[in-house]
C-alpha cells in the first residue's frame, strides 16, 4: 500500500538501449494534508465564534389606560439610576428614598440586589422583586446593557427601563451638587 | 539457535484518503461560510451573559455608532425592493429603476430618505468613504420607524412571519441617543426587540463549575 516502488530503476534484464528511468508516481501527501487541516480548523473556528448573541428586551407598553398599570409593593421595589463615569445610584422603596452609590463590579450592585432579594424571600416567601432602571443622560449604552445583564444574572423577575422623575433628579442634585441632566458629548 | 526475524515494514502511510477527507471538509466549510457584509458603521458591542444566538434571517437590524447615528439594514434582496417601493410612496420621493436595483444590493445605509437617491448614485467605492449622517429618528421627523414599518409589511408579505427588531449599539453611545431610538420604536408600539451583544462568561455558572 504505502511502499515505494522498489522496482523503479532496478532493471538489468535488458542490456543496452537507452531507457528512461521509471519514476514512482506516488507523491508525499503529508504537507498537503497539513495545509488542508489547518484551513479546516480556521474555517471551523471563524464560523462558530462569529455569531453575535442577543438579549431579549421587552419594554413596558406605553398605555394611557391607568388601570392596566400594575401596582407594585413599595417594600419589594428598588430603583437603580445609571450615571456617567460607570457609577450608579440606588434607593429602596419609593417614599423617603435614601440614595446610595454603587458600581458595576461583582461586589457592587449585584450584591445589593441579591441581598434585597434574600430579604424579600425571608419576609414574604416569594422572590418578587421589582427593579426600576433609570439612566441619566451621562450614562452610556454599555451601562444600560450591563444593567440588563445584571438583572438576568441575579434573576430579577420584573424589571423595566423607565424615565427619571423629578424626585430622582433632585436626589442626585442634593447628593452631588450637580444636575444629572448635563450630558457629556457622546463618544467620549 | 535460529534467530527470529521480524519482517521490516515501511512506516509510510498512504495519505491520499486523508487528504480527500480534509479537502472535502474544507470545501464544505468554505461554501457554508457567510462572509460579513460591508457595514458603513463600526460598532463595538458591549457584552452580556445571554447565550441566545441571533438568527440569520428575518431581522431588522438597527445599528448605532458611538456618535448615536442610526443605520438600517435588512436581509433579502426581494424584501429590500419591496421596502424601498413602500418608502418611496410614503415619502413621495421617486426612485429610478436603477436606484431601486442598487438599493436591493446595498446591505445597510444611514441617511435621511431625501439623501438616499444621491447615495445610491455614488459608485460603490465612493460610497464607502461617504460619511452617512444616520437616519433621523426624533419625534419631529421619525423616518426610522417608517423604515421599520415598511420592512415589517414587506417581510410579513413574503414569509408570513413578522421580523424581529435588533438593536446593535456601540457601548460608548450615550443614553439619550439610545432613549431616542427606543422612543422612536415605541411610538409605533414596537415594544419587544433584541439588543445584540458579545458573549461573556456567566458568573453564576463559574461558581457552580
Amino acid at each position: 500500500m504505502a511502499q515505494m516502488d522498489e522496482s523503479a530503476g532496478g532493471g538489468g534484464k535488458h542490456k543496452g538501449g537507452v531507457r528512461s528511468k521509471k519514476m514512482s508516481t506516488r507523491v508525499d501527501m503529508t504537507p498537503m494534508v497539513d495545509l488542508a487541516f489547518l484551513l479546516v480548523t480556521f474555517f471551523m473556528l471563524t464560523t462558530t465564534f462569529n455569531k453575535p448573541t442577543v438579549m431579549d428586551i421587552k419594554m413596558p407598553a406605553k398605555t394611557k389606560d391607568e388601570k392596566q398599570n400594575q401596582e407594585i409593593k413599595e417594600s419589594e421595589s428598588m430603583t437603580v439610576i445609571m450615571d456617567g463615569g460607570d457609577t450608579l445610584w440606588y434607593y429602596q422603596g419609593i417614599t423617603d428614598p435614601v440614595l446610595e452609590m454603587s458600581n458595576y463590579s461583582d461586589s457592587g450592585i449585584r450584591d445589593v440586589i441579591l441581598k434585597k432579594k434574600q430579604e424579600i424571600i425571608a419576609k414574604t416567601d416569594s422572590n418578587r422583586i421589582n427593579v426600576l432602571l433609570k439612566a441619566t443622560p451621562r450614562a452610556s449604552y454599555k451601562n444600560v446593557v450591563d444593567m440588563f445583564d445584571e438583572m438576568s444574572i441575579t434573576s430579577v423577575p420584573v424589571y423595566a427601563l423607565v424615565d427619571m422623575t423629578k424626585t430622582d433628579i433632585d436626589l442626585i442634585f442634593k447628593k452631588t451638587g450637580r444636575m444629572p441632566a448635563a450630558a457629556t458629548p457622546s463618544g467620549k | 539457535m535460529p534467530k527470529v526475524k521480524i519482517p521490516r515494514k515501511s512506516t509510510l502511510i498512504d495519505m491520499t484518503a486523508m487528504c480527500d477527507v480534509s479537502f472535502l471538509l474544507l470545501t464544505f466549510f468554505m461554501l457554508t461560510t457567510q462572509f460579513k457584509p460591508d457595514e458603513p458603521v463600526v460598532v463595538d458591542t458591549p457584552s452580556s451573559i445571554s447565550e441566545t444566538k441571533l438568527m440569520d434571517d428575518g431581522v431588522v437590524l438597527l445599528s448605532m455608532n458611538k456618535e448615536g447615528n442610526v443605520f438600517f439594514s435588512m436581509t433579502g434582496q426581494n424584501t429590500r425592493t419591496a421596502i424601498i417601493e413602500d418608502m418611496s410612496a410614503r415619502y413621495k420621493i421617486p426612485f429610478t429603476e436603477a436606484q431601486i436595483k442598487k438599493f436591493a444590493k446595498m446591505e445597510s445605509f444611514g441617511v435621511p430618505i431625501a439623501q438616499l437617491p444621491a447615495l445610491l448614485d455614488l459608485k460603490p467605492e465612493d460610497r464607502k468613504t461617504f460619511v452617512q449622517p444616520g437616519i433621523p429618528c426624533d419625534t419631529a421627523k421619525n423616518e426610522l420607524v417608517g423604515w421599520v414599518e415598511a420592512s415589517m409589511i414587506a417581510y410579513s408579505a413574503e414569509k408570513s412571519v413578522k421580523p424581529k427588531i435588533a438593536i446593535k449599539g456601540d457601548g460608548k453611545a450615550n443614553f439619550p441617543a439610545v432613549k431616542k431610538l427606543i422612543d422612536a420604536l415605541q411610538s409605533k408600539n414596537f415594544n419587544t426587540f433584541y439588543f445584540i451583544t458579545d458573549l461573556e462568561a456567566n458568573p453564576n455558572k463559574k461558581k457552580e463549575g
